[in-house]
């Protein structure tokens, strides 16, 4: 085989440029692969069935229900107290954007009212969130990538320093239960704004060397620039939230557009991406992280002191008034959103999350046909997936 | 130029490589179990048991009311109540948890139960290291080892542990001043009574009526008020 | 900009697509999202007239869920005028009234392009062991596919237009519809120490004789 006869072949479909390069004269076989769910870049138990011709995607359809428990229906056969630690467990990366989202729409459904300090509280813990969430991604984006461990372990040095702030003020590094209705559990310990706004400081300087490190880096852009598009109409479709609809140009971000919380109080921009790419859902993240540290800022010096719970709240025969109510937030991986309806009881009636995690999966396919395995799972890991959110 | 980012790149991963030997912000690992890093203040594990006086069975603070059993969301906590009852804290009889059982395999580390006690008897320890060789009666753990001394969480949570003491002596103050009042009360009915039967007695000898114009006793000195 | 109320939405609606019929169901939380509730059969023209009316553009279908109502008798208290000893008087009375059980599914819709919302639109069916059946807005909305495969796999509603209408949390082999409530979970006993309550009734029945306690 000569240079020339590459050459000429690549220009055609695979399974052609295969059989003429091997010289058989007829079409490649196709070939099912189940790719999971021990597959270590599926960041957890999922499937994806992939149909391939050569080394090019088909068909793909993805596999759910390995972490299945039945979350709702948990929930609703327990007080809408304990479901709190539950959510935890969805997204157990973001576990206090999980209870916000879960007490807001309590808050929603039962008309309570948070205490200014609470609401600062909720806002900054959620942004630390974020920021270990999208650092934490990077590193795994890379990790799929083949980057082993080094910038994944620059990242989790990070994101123990965020994880030291929530230990210390939840007690718990991962599993917060932190958020109530109407409020939060305690109150920040003494010397915790101080010891925030020196991570905060910091932490720009971090996202430098993180950048200089990767968003420049040629293999990088090599395995992500024109990789897993996805054109905006068809993100707005299929549901897409979160950076991953941002980095397809779409300007929807609900800390902007409800502007719960007190996230109006606070300038911050919207990063928007122009390709839709998985470069520029890795570079909507990292602009986010600074837009956050904006957010983080102010916030910390505004902190107003008081209570940090509705003295309304009870939390123990806690009893909505029959009706319903869907809250949502922007969560680091996308709008989550919780419905619930009350029948008077101290159970919910209908418990429902709107996984973003799901859902920003519905366009995987989309994404990963005509490509290569190994772009199937770079496509995969832009997406931002936790299983525990997934099949709930 | 083609292999700048990547030169770049390298020159971070330097920066850390050679950082890591004299900068504590870029080496944040420590050697456990060799080393390890101070505990949080808030930092919790597994529920334990209080216990005030020096025998843990006897000075148990819970008593058997059964709340975190109903409120613990996976349900992992067993109380069975005592039969008889006796004194607790304030004096005051009250039943005893005569099984007490939470299974630590099923514990998520939530402190629900410890926000829904109305007796600040159950705490968050700060123990992790209970692995076991045996799955299940391993990980079930019983009053026994349950109890912690008071002493043993002043230490772990200072601040908390002072919030709880102040209720507690706030309420043994409560209990006490409405103890005292009604001994006061009793004092001076019990004085009245005498003083009315004393009164009746120099009335004449047969006793008044309850509705006679018999002067009432006079209301003894005021007992304070609870 | 604020959208349109409930009501002028479903007069709009209901002047587009003909012989359609909303109904209003009110939601008295402090939350006051109120929702409508279509049939059936105009379920797909409805929601494809929400989704591409201008003033309206519900581009963006956030949440698709359903929801099981069994068989239930509502008391409900009504003020009756009652001649009481020849006085005319207004008497608390409690009304109850025997509800037929149905199932729900949900779609909260918003609309990114004008960023406003939620429009909550319901569809119900009655009966619960013949196929229950519902149109699919998948065609729509492509984020109520995996939604409504959920719903599918969890409450047994079928969806008429859908793709590819499979299990999505269940295997494929699972026969019952976990999240109905009158669903009966599987008696597949496993140890646990602490049992109570329902938990310590079924673990009785799998304990050797002389380990049940009182």
């Amino acid at each position: 085989m000569t240079l020339q006869d590459l050459t000429q072949a690549m220009g055609k479909p695979t399974f052609q440029r295969k059989a003429e390069v091997i010289g058989i004269g007829r079409e490649g076989e196709l070939l099912e692969v189940a790719m999971g769910p021990q597959h270590p870049s599926t960041h957890g138990v999922f499937r994806m069935d992939v149909v391939l011709d050569g080394e090019t995607i088909v068909k793909l359809k993805p596999v759910f229900g390995y972490l299945h428990r039945n979350h709702e229906k948990i929930a609703e056969n327990t007080s809408y107290l304990a479901s709190m630690p539950y959510t935890d467990r969805l997204d157990y990366f973001c576990s206090l954007t999980n209870n916000w989202a879960y007490a807001l729409s309590v808050e929603k459904l039962a008309g309570l009212q948070v205490p200014e300090r609470a609401e600062y509280i909720r806002l900054i813990t959620a942004e630390l969130t974020r920021l270990l969430n999208h650092t934490c991604l990077a590193g795994f984006l890379l990790q799929d990538m083949g980057a082993l461990g080094t910038p994944l372990m620059y990242a989790f040095r990070e994101r123990e320093k965020i994880l030291d702030l929530i230990e210390s003020l939840t007690g718990a590094r991962m599993m917060c239960n932190y958020m109530r209705f109407g409020g939060c559990r305690c109150d920040l310990p003494p010397g915790w704004v101080d010891a925030a706004k020196k991570v905060v400081a910091e932490y720009s300087k971090f996202l430098d060397e993180f950048e200089t490190l990767l968003s420049g880096n040629e293999i990088l852009m090599a395995r992500t620039q024109g990789v897993g598009k996805l054109s905006a109409e068809l993100a707005v479709s299929a549901g897409v939230t979160g950076p991953m609809l941002r980095a397809s140009g779409v300007d929807y971000d609900l800390r902007k557009v409800d502007a719960y919380g007190i996230y109006a109080r606070y300038p911050f921009r919207i990063p928007l991406g122009t390709h839709g790419d998985v470069y520029d859902r890795y570079m909507v993240r990292m602009l986010e992280m600074r837009e956050s540290l904006k957010i983080l800022e102010p916030a910390l010096k505004d902190i107003p002191e008081g209570p940090v719970v509705d003295p309304k709240a009870k939390l123990r025969g806690f009893r909505p008034k029959p009706g319903e109510a869907y809250g949502r937030i922007e969560g680091p991986k996308g709008e989550l959103g919780f419905y619930l309806i009350s029948d008077g009881s101290p159970n919910p009636y209908r418990y429902r999350v709107r996984p973003p995690s799901l859902i920003n999966l519905t366009v995987l396919e989309d994404m990963c046909l005509g490509q290569t395995v190994a772009d199937a799972i770079v496509s995969l890991g832009s997406v931002d997936i936790v299983l525990g959110e997934v099949d709930r | 130029m083609l292999g700048t980012g990547i030169l770049k790149g390298m020159v971070e991963t330097a920066k850390n490589f050679a950082g890591s030997y004299h900068d504590p912000e870029r080496l944040t690992t420590v050697e456990y179990p060799e080393q390890r890093i101070a505990p949080k203040e808030n930092a919790r594990q597994f529920p334990m048991l209080i216990h005030d006086t020096e025998d843990p069975m006897k000075g148990l603070r819970c008593v058997a009311c059964q709340i975190c059993e109903k409120e613990c969301p996976p349900q992992c906590i067993y109380i069975v109540k005592s039969k008889d009852k006796r004194a607790d804290y304030k004096g005051q009889m009250q039943f005893y948890p005569a099984t007490f059982d939470i299974d630590i395999s099923v514990c998520m580390s939530c402190q629900i139960c410890v926000e829904v006690c109305p007796f600040e008897s159950i705490k968050m320890d700060t123990e992790f290291e209970l692995s076991n060789t045996d799955r299940f009666g391993g990980l079930l753990i019983h009053k026994e080892q349950l109890a912690k001394s008071n002493e043993h969480y002043r230490k772990i949570h200072p601040a908390d542990a002072a919030a709880s003491d102040a209720v507690l002596a706030a309420e043994v103050a409560k209990a006490q001043a409405k103890a005292k009042a009604d001994a006061e009360a009793k004092a001076a009915k019990a004085a009245a009574e005498a003083k009315a039967k004393a009164d009746a007695a120099v009335a004449g000898t047969v006793p008044a009526p309850a509705t006679s114009t018999a002067p009432q006793p006079t209301s003894p000195p005021a007992a304070p008020a609870a | 900009m604020a959208m349109e109320t409930l009501e002028q939405i479903k007069a709009r609606v209901e002047a587009a697509v003909p012989g359609a019929q909303l109904t209003l169901v009110k939601n008295d939380s402090p939350s006051a999202q109120h929702s409508l509730l279509v049939s059936v059969e105009h379920a797909f023209a409805v929601a494809k007239f929400l989704r591409d009316d201008p003033q309206l553009r519900l581009d963006y279908c956030s949440n698709v869920t359903g929801v099981d109502f069994l068989d239930a008798e509502l008391s409900e208290k009504v003020k009756v005028k009652k001649v009481v000893d020849g006085v005319e008087k207004e008497v608390e009375e409690v009304k109850k009234t025997k509800r037929a059980g149905y199932l729900e599914v949900v779609y909260h819709l918003y609309s990114m392009a004008l960023k406003h919302g939620p429009v909550i639109l319901r569809q119900r069916i009655s009966g619960r062991s013949d196929p229950v059946t519902v149109t699919s807005l998948t065609p729509l909305w492509r984020s109520a596919e995996f939604q409504e495969r959920e719903v599918f796999d969890l409450y047994g509603i079928l969806f008429d237009g859908h793709p590819d209408l499979r299990r999505l949390l269940m295997w494929d082999g699972f026969k019952d519809y976990p999240m109905r409530k009158d669903y009966v979970e599987p008696d597949d006993y496993e140890y646990e120490p602490t049992a109570h309550d329902e938990v310590l009734e079924k673990a009785k029945a799998h304990m050797p004789k002389h380990e049940v306690k009182a």
